[in-house]
């Protein structure tokens, strides 16, 4: 049976990877290109490329850094940040992308994820969701988890899944930078609600995170975290072996 | 000269990195001169079948792909490229394929149980046929990247591994010098990449 995904993602600033890093074996612990390959090579299962300013500062991903990660990547590559339109779609999977991230930009453009997918297949789009607890609700969250759109989260995932978006990442605000763990509560409910894989963000301090994740959702599909893999503090084939103990299914 | 056909369907940067981070040179290429002088070929694509067959079609790379084929150069096709081999499929219609493997491509609605997401997205063991050579380097227990919503039927005599999704699913397939993989070693990282690499030290 399939196995379940351990994802980490590198935020992308000014062609940097941001929220620090530390380890042991890599000469410029900040470049993408050489984290990506440490990834790709360390038993990763797939990669998120997050252009974390594209949205907020208005311009484009950077493709040249973005072409550079992707001949090194051997495994699945996702790309997100400012992409808002088909245009978008096309020039990062020209890079080397597999699959697009959406999030902003199908806010402002609502054809957007529907186009995308019935030119690249649902598989190739993919609806990440910043989303906040406010006044009693889930709320998704533009630019960067800077700007409340007012939308409620549950049913706005739903309708991008059936636009055409092939996985959901959802990144919980309230839970990111915490490191206390995944917002369960919040997975539970986009994961009972839509028939696609379920990527859970934001939360992950430790690697028993993510043996509760598996535990308490035995639905969900992967993973994902930044600074915990690049900090060193969640070894990925370590991660994997605590796993296996737990008898979740990994590769 | 390995030859990665060039017929406008899908991302061929991924398979072009993957051979040069293998150190082999290969030529991405629609031209029918380049493809027959090749000695191996590879056979990529993604997306609808009828759609890929149709571009196949246009510039004759279809016959161009079955002569060479015949002659005996080795042919690996790639996810959809592996599924264009066989003699039909039944994505969205009813298409004819190259016919260079007996069987068909069939939907996997219906065909595996309920509550089991569709496409087939992720990580999955292979269960391989030692004896096959691009599996050469291959270790039990190793998985492979797979995304597909279609896969072959009918294939028992070809298919030298499979992989487990509610099912028994088809996951490579061989006929002689006709190779096809339902996953993407490009994708599967050192595993895919070993895959590849075995390909090309295939002997004619």
């Amino acid at each position: 049976m399939i196995t379940k995904r351990i994802i980490p993602c590198l935020d992308v600033k000014d062609g940097r990877v941001v929220k620090g890093v530390n380890f042991k074996n890599l000469n410029d612990v900040s470049s993408p290109v050489d984290l990506g390959k440490y990834y790709s090579d360390c038993g990763a299962d797939e990669l998120v490329f997050y252009d974390i300013t594209a949205s907020s500062d208005g311009r484009k991903l950077f493709t040249d850094i973005l072409t550079k990660v992707a001949e090194n990547v051997f495994i699945p590559l996702t790309v997100g940040g400012g992409i808002n339109t088909v245009a978008d779609f096309d020039r990062v999977l020209k890079c080397g992308a597999d699959k697009v991230s959406v999030n902003s930009g199908a806010i402002r453009n609502p054809n957007l994820i529907r186009e995308a997918a019935k030119k690249y297949g649902n598989q190739c789009v993919v609806i990440s969701a910043d989303i906040k607890r406010v006044d009693g609700e889930f709320r998704v969250f533009a630019k960067g988890g800077r700007e409340d759109t007012g939308i409620e989260a549950i049913s706005w995932i739903k309708k991008c899944v059936d636009d055409g978006a092939g996985e959901v990442v959802v990144n919980s605000i309230d839970t990111d930078g915490v490191k206390k763990g995944f917002d369960i509560e919040l997975l539970k409910l986009v994961t009972n609600a839509v028939s696609v894989p379920v990527i859970a963000s934001g939360g992950a301090g430790c690697a028993m995170d993510f043996v509760k994740l598996f535990k308490e959702i035995p639905n969900i599909d992967a993973g994902l975290a930044a600074s915990v893999f690049h900090f060193g503090e969640v070894d990925i084939s370590e991660l994997k072996n605590l796993l296996r103990k737990n008898n979740i299914l990994v590769r | 000269m390995i030859c990665i056909v060039d017929y406008g369907v899908g991302n061929l940067f991924s398979l072009h990195s993957s051979f040069k981070a293998l150190g082999i040179d290969t030529v991405v290429s629609g031209d029918r001169e380049v493809i027959e002088s090749a000695e191996k070929l590879i056979l990529p694509g993604v997306g609808a079948f009828g759609d890929a067959m149709k571009k196949l079609s246009l510039n004759g790379l279809d016959k161009v792909i079955i002569n060479q084929a015949k002659k005996g150069v080795p042919l690996l096709g790639i996810c959809l490229g592996m599924q264009l081999l066989f003699e039909k499929s039944y994505e969205y219609g009813e298409h004819t394929g190259l016919g260079l493997i007996k069987g068909e491509v069939v939907g996997m609605q219906g065909r595996i149980p309920k509550g089991l997401k569709i496409p087939h997205i992720g990580w999955n063991e292979l269960h391989y046929d030692k004896t096959c050579p691009i599996f050469r380097f291959l270790t039990p227990g190793d998985s492979v990247y797979f995304v597909h919503s279609f896969y072959a039927a009918n294939c028992e005599e070809s298919t030298v591994a499979t992989t487990e999704y509610g099912t028994e699913i088809c996951a490579a397939v061989r006929d002689g010098n006709v190779y096809g993989c339902q996953f993407h070693p490009e994708k599967s990282g050192k595993v895919g990449l070993s895959i590849l690499k075995a390909f090309c030290l295939i002997e004619r």
